[in-house]
């Protein structure tokens, strides 16, 4: 049994449970660091009252439409750069600056231009996502072979169908890279623009939920929402990610 | 008037900015069912001529005629067999990989691509693989593969660039049978480069032999009556041989 992986590792959570609940018994001072039974059961009444789940939703819902943003722009950017010289230059400049800047130095500069509210995140998750999924889609581009380029020449395709049907297949393994890269730059962004201006639109994300409950010392509230941080983010790595890569890249045997 | 003509054709080979002529005014003639095989050693541009025939180069003098029209642009009109393995979509299954090329070059409808795949696997024994990713199969079975692909796309001519040449001897010379026996039957025409003598012989109705830098046509010969021994002294005017022969 313990030849499995998963066994294994469901193990190590429970020792490191039962450590974090021995530790936080013996200082005894839920303030600075509650038990992993109160951050359970804040975890718990948190979710039936309806509160996290809410800050959830909204979080996602402002996630997707920062990511799905920067995958169109990234599109267009990649399409241009493919079609032309200038655009690749374009691109490359534009990634070797942009790309070593965190998101969330441009959240001081969104907010005066956007002002308070979704649509400074949405602009600061575009660039989280921009740079890292256009230069993988690019360099994957780039690197198809040029005899899988000359199969699908051959088949007189038109040129939307030769990018759609031939070369994001093939450029598939950097595509996900670049993709798997983009959603946890945008993922770490938005928690943490959330922490700094939640509030904006009435209602808050999961980053206001941990800053609000910090604010009312309701610490064990603060780990709550930190374990679902958590929690979402492996959930997308390790199931959504991994399940898409299972189907596909690994299943065609082109992961190296 | 022949089926394929490539008069006085003269192609460049570009490597950053300067560029090397791969073929100096190299004509042939290819009639229907032939199986024509340019024969050289490595540096005579008989693949940069096929790829010129793909419609992947343009010449930079000359013509190349299909069937009296000019050659413009790769069509599967004139389908490619590569040398390299990874000339199967890699996302696609063996059956799916035929399929996608019958219907995408809208060669045939959905219903009749997905019979003729079938019928083809089965000709180069690879049913049991049909629903197999590429990665799982071994070298000989990806070309066969391959082989059956262009074949099933039924184009006025096959144009194959050493596909055998890098497998082992042992599946070359099975291959070289299955082909041979493949393009009887269905009296495909065929356009086959290649380095090796024997091959040549073999494999081919008629031979076409180019000598190296720049390639240029010395003699077309039958393969009924070639003789290995007299070939090689005319590629390499009965120096040392450069070029390797396999079997």
């Amino acid at each position: 049994m313990f030849e499995n992986s998963f066994v294994r590792k469901v193990v190590l959570l429970a020792v490191l449970a039962a450590a974090w609940e021995v530790y936080a018994r013996w200082l005894a001072n839920p303030l600075l660091f509650p038990t992993f039974s109160d951050t359970v059961a804040a975890l718990v009444s948190s979710i039936t009252s309806g509160r996290l789940p809410r800050a959830v939703t909204f979080t996602i819902t402002l996630l997707l439409k920062g990511y799905l943003a920067g995958l169109l722009l990234a599109g267009i950017l990649t399409a241009f750069a493919s079609a032309t010289r200038i655009g690749a230059d374009f691109l490359e400049i534009l990634t070797s600056m942009f790309n070593p800047l965190p998101s969330i130095a441009l959240l001081p500069i969104a907010l005066i231009w956007f002002g308070l509210g979704d649509n400074s995140v949405i602009f600061v998750l575009i660039h989280a996502v921009l740079w890292s999924v256009a230069l993988n889609t690019y360099a994957g581009f780039r690197g198809v072979s040029a005899t899988l380029r000359m199969v699908g020449q051959n088949y007189g395709l038109s040129t939307i169908g030769y990018i759609t049907r031939i070369l994001v297949p093939a450029a598939f393994p950097s595509i996900l890279t670049g993709l798997k890269i983009g959603w946890a730059f945008a993922w770490r962004t938005l928690i943490a623009a959330e922490l700094v201006f939640g509030v904006s639109s009435g209602s808050g994300g999961l980053g206001w939920f941990i800053f609000e409950n910090k604010n009312q010392l309701l610490i064990p509230n603060v780990f709550a929402g930190l374990l679902t941080v958590i929690l979402l983010g492996l959930a997308v790595e390790n199931l959504l990610f991994k399940s898409i890569e299972n189907a596909t890249v690994r299943r065609w045997g082109m992961q190296n | 008037m022949s089926f394929l003509s490539v008069e006085d054709v003269t192609l460049e080979y570009r490597n950053g900015r300067e560029s090397f002529i791969a073929a100096e005014r190299v004509s042939f003639t290819v009639d229907r069912a032939d199986r024509f095989i340019i024969l050289g050693p490595s540096g005579c541009g008989k693949s940069t001529i096929l790829r010129a025939i793909g419609g992947y180069l343009k010449p930079v003098g000359g013509n190349i005629l299909l069937d009296g029209k000019q050659i413009e642009k790769p069509g599967p009109d004139r389908v490619f067999v590569f040398q390299e393995f990874d000339q199967l979509l890699p996302w696609k299954t063996v059956k799916d990989n035929i399929i996608f090329a019958l219907t995408a070059s809208r060669r045939f409808p959905r219903a009749e691509a997905e019979r003729r795949a079938a019928a083809f696997i089965e000709k180069v024994n690879l049913t049991k693989f049909a629903g197999s990713y590429p990665h799982t199969l071994s070298g000989g079975m990806k070309q066969r593969v391959a082989i059956a692909r262009a074949m099933a796309m039924e184009p006025q001519i096959l144009l194959m660039d050493e596909p055998f040449a890098a497998l082992d001897a042992l599946t070359r010379s099975k291959m070289q049978d299955e082909l041979l026996q493949l393009c009887v039957d269905a009296k495909f025409t065929v356009l086959f480069v290649t380095h090796s003598i024997p091959e040549a012989i073999r494999v081919g109705t008629r031979i076409l032999l180019l000598t190296a830098h720049p390639g240029r046509v010395k003699a077309e010969v039958e393969s009924r009556n070639a003789d290995p021994a007299l070939i090689q002294e005319m590629l390499f005017d009965g120096r040392m041989e450069q070029g390797t022969a396999h079997v």
